[in-house]
């Protein structure tokens, strides 16, 4: 693995996050700075390490399944960018 | 000046009716009159609902009702929701949101009569180690409004910190609740993983982040935390521990405590007037009776590497949810992937695009086991060397951050050396343990706070919260105010 080889139109467009040449060029060199230095963790032995991924598991947490109060309508649409007919709004998707 | 006292000193005066919970409030409100154009901590404030509130809390108070919160003024960090004010997080991608709902800490404080008020500046989506990643304004240090606050919650360390506030609610990802305290002067809590809900608290990284309190001294954070503390319904990794009553463990008495001085905390990069004074503290708690004990945390070198692959993993991630469909600015587009990446690329600042970039990269297909299930692996090591140090000690001690406060602009275009700013906070968020920052001295030209950092086991608050009592009662740093007049 190179750390050197991010793509960084690639991976924006992974994360749908549009940048412009100037940014595209600006991060690039920065990620691969920081990529740099991520790359000492390929030192650690971590044969037989499990990962973790919260520092206190909780497992199967469960409430009960019953209907409460909940945002009505009006304030679930309140701050849509666009909205009509109590629907958000978004560019057509299916023709 | 009501505004610049403690919780403890202000419930008093409160409790005996000598004031009220209104003149309080408005004592805040002129103090951000008169030096918030200089700070810059407060993003918005709603005056007349602050009142409204600080008139409600004063209602109770004359029904009889009495708890140490009721008709105390606190800020909040615009990371927070407050039911009907705005939450922008630091981003223009938030467009004019406004909560609909109350976060958790929200609801508990104002059950206990708080006067919640403010939105206070941040790094944008707390990203960042100097508020200045914040879209609207940089926050200035009120000791010395050139140079940065730290971050990413600077606005709610130099509102407490300029007096604006009595005490103010962050959220500490990497140390963004105690890097900001040290630099500013001001007591900082991160609570251990689960101890507070994060209901309504706008997600960074789910694994790390917490909410904690911003205070004058260390018997208000006991306040705070048992005031925000306990299981939540709505945040199935709040963890269902009782919650004990914090101020019981504040004795004075640090005797037979046995406190872990890590061997690899003592290395470069150390800014000497740090080194000094925490040396001097470390004197002070020993003289106090405290038993100094070396520690080894192995894995230390590789933290802040770890930390910035599950951070900005777990950021690309929870930040999918910003696209301009259901909430904030949008940017039209012909197709939804269109809408999407320009709502996207015009509303998040670079910081951000950086991380959401790395993070995305680090999940990438062909990277995902390399980076992000390795740096999960080493978390577990770090977490270990923690828990192992913890057999041996009751609670570890280390400087909150490398340096004091820096000028503002000084490292903004250097991302690697700004997050090297974290070395000394963000184990404690990998491994889910709690901490505190303590003022602990000044630099001497220019007069900047330095920071204790005091870091305990899980759920282990009560410690911490009685070593840096303990450490606080036998000096004045706490009591120094910054030169704004």
């Amino acid at each position: 693995m190179a750390a050197t080889d991010i793509d960084v139109n690639y991976v924006a467009h992974l994360a749908r996050l549009s940048l412009s040449p100037e940014e595209a060029q600006k991060f690039g060199a920065q990620l691969k700075s920081v990529l740099g230095y991520i790359e000492k963790l390929q030192e650690v032995d971590v044969n037989g390490i499990e990962p973790t991924a919260h520092a206190f598991p909780l497992i199967n947490v469960t409430r009960p399944d019953e209907v409460r109060p909940s945002l009505d309508h009006a304030e679930a649409l309140r701050n849509a960018p666009a909205q009509a007919n109590g629907l958000f709004m978004v560019p057509k998707i299916v023709e | 000046m009501l505004n610049a006292l403690t919780i403890s000193e202000l419930g008093k005066k409160l409790a005996a009716r000598e004031v009220s919970a209104r003149e309080a409030t408005q004592a805040c409100l002129d103090r951000i009159q008169q030096v918030d154009g200089r700070v810059r901590a407060f993003v918005s404030y709603d005056a007349r609902d602050a009142l409204a509130q600080a008139a409600a809390a004063d209602q109770r108070l004359a029904a009889g009702e009495r708890g140490p919160l009721l008709g105390v003024p606190l800020g909040i960090k615009d990371v927070i929701s407050v039911k009907g004010q705005p939450l922008r997080c630091g981003s223009k991608i938030l467009g004019q949101f406004v909560s609909p709902y109350d976060a958790t800490v929200i609801q508990k404080l104002r059950a206990a009569g708080a006067v919640v008020f403010g939105r206070l500046n941040m790094d944008e989506f707390a990203m960042g180690s100097s508020t200045e990643n914040s879209a609207f304004q940089t926050t200035g240090n009120p000791w010395d409004t050139s140079r940065i606050p730290g971050g990413s919650s600077g606005g709610s360390a130099a509102a407490v910190a300029a007096d604006e506030c009595v005490a103010a609610l962050g959220s500490d990802t990497g140390g963004s609740i105690r890097q900001p305290a040290a630099l500013c002067g001001c007591v900082g809590l991160k609570p251990s993983y689960g101890r507070v809900s994060r209901f309504g608290l706008v997600a960074f990284a789910s694994s790390l982040d917490q909410i904690g309190s911003f205070t004058k001294q260390v018997r208000d954070a006991a306040t705070m935390l048992e005031a925000l503390s306990g299981v939540d319904p709505c945040d199935s990794t709040s963890v269902p521990q009782p919650v004990p009553h914090y101020a019981t463990s504040l004795s004075g008495e640090v005797k037979g405590l046995r406190l872990g001085l890590a061997k690899e905390y003592m290395v470069g990069g150390l800014n000497p007037e740090v080194r000094l004074a925490m040396d001097a503290a470390v004197n002070q708690l020993v003289k106090l009776g405290a038993e100094l004990v070396e520690i080894s945390l192995p894995h230390t070198d590789y933290a802040v590497a770890t930390y910035y692959i599950i951070a900005t993993a777990e950021a690309s991630a929870n930040l999918a949810r910003f696209d301009g469909i259901r909430y904030g600015a949008r940017v039209e587009g012909a197709d939804p992937t269109e809408l999407y990446s320009k709502t996207r690329g015009a509303g998040f600042g670079p910081e951000v695009k950086r991380r959401i970039l790395l993070g995305t990269y680090v999940l990438s297909s062909g990277y995902y086991d390399a980076y992000y299930i390795r740096a999960q692996k080493v978390r577990t090591l770090i977490r270990a060397d923690f828990l192992k140090a913890f057999e041996k000690v009751d609670a570890i001690i280390t400087p909150t951050s490398p340096t004091p406060a820096f000028k503002i602009g000084e490292k903004a275009d250097d991302p690697l050396q700004m997050y090297l700013m974290d070395i000394f906070t963000i184990s404690a968020n990998l491994a889910g343990i709690c901490g505190i920052s303590v003022p602990c001295g000044f630099t001497p030209s220019p007069r900047l706070p330095i920071g204790l950092q005091l870091l305990g086991k899980p759920f282990g608050e009560e410690t911490i919260l009685r070593v840096a009592h303990a450490y606080e009662q036998a000096t004045a740093w706490h009591k120094e105010k910054p030169p704004l007049s």
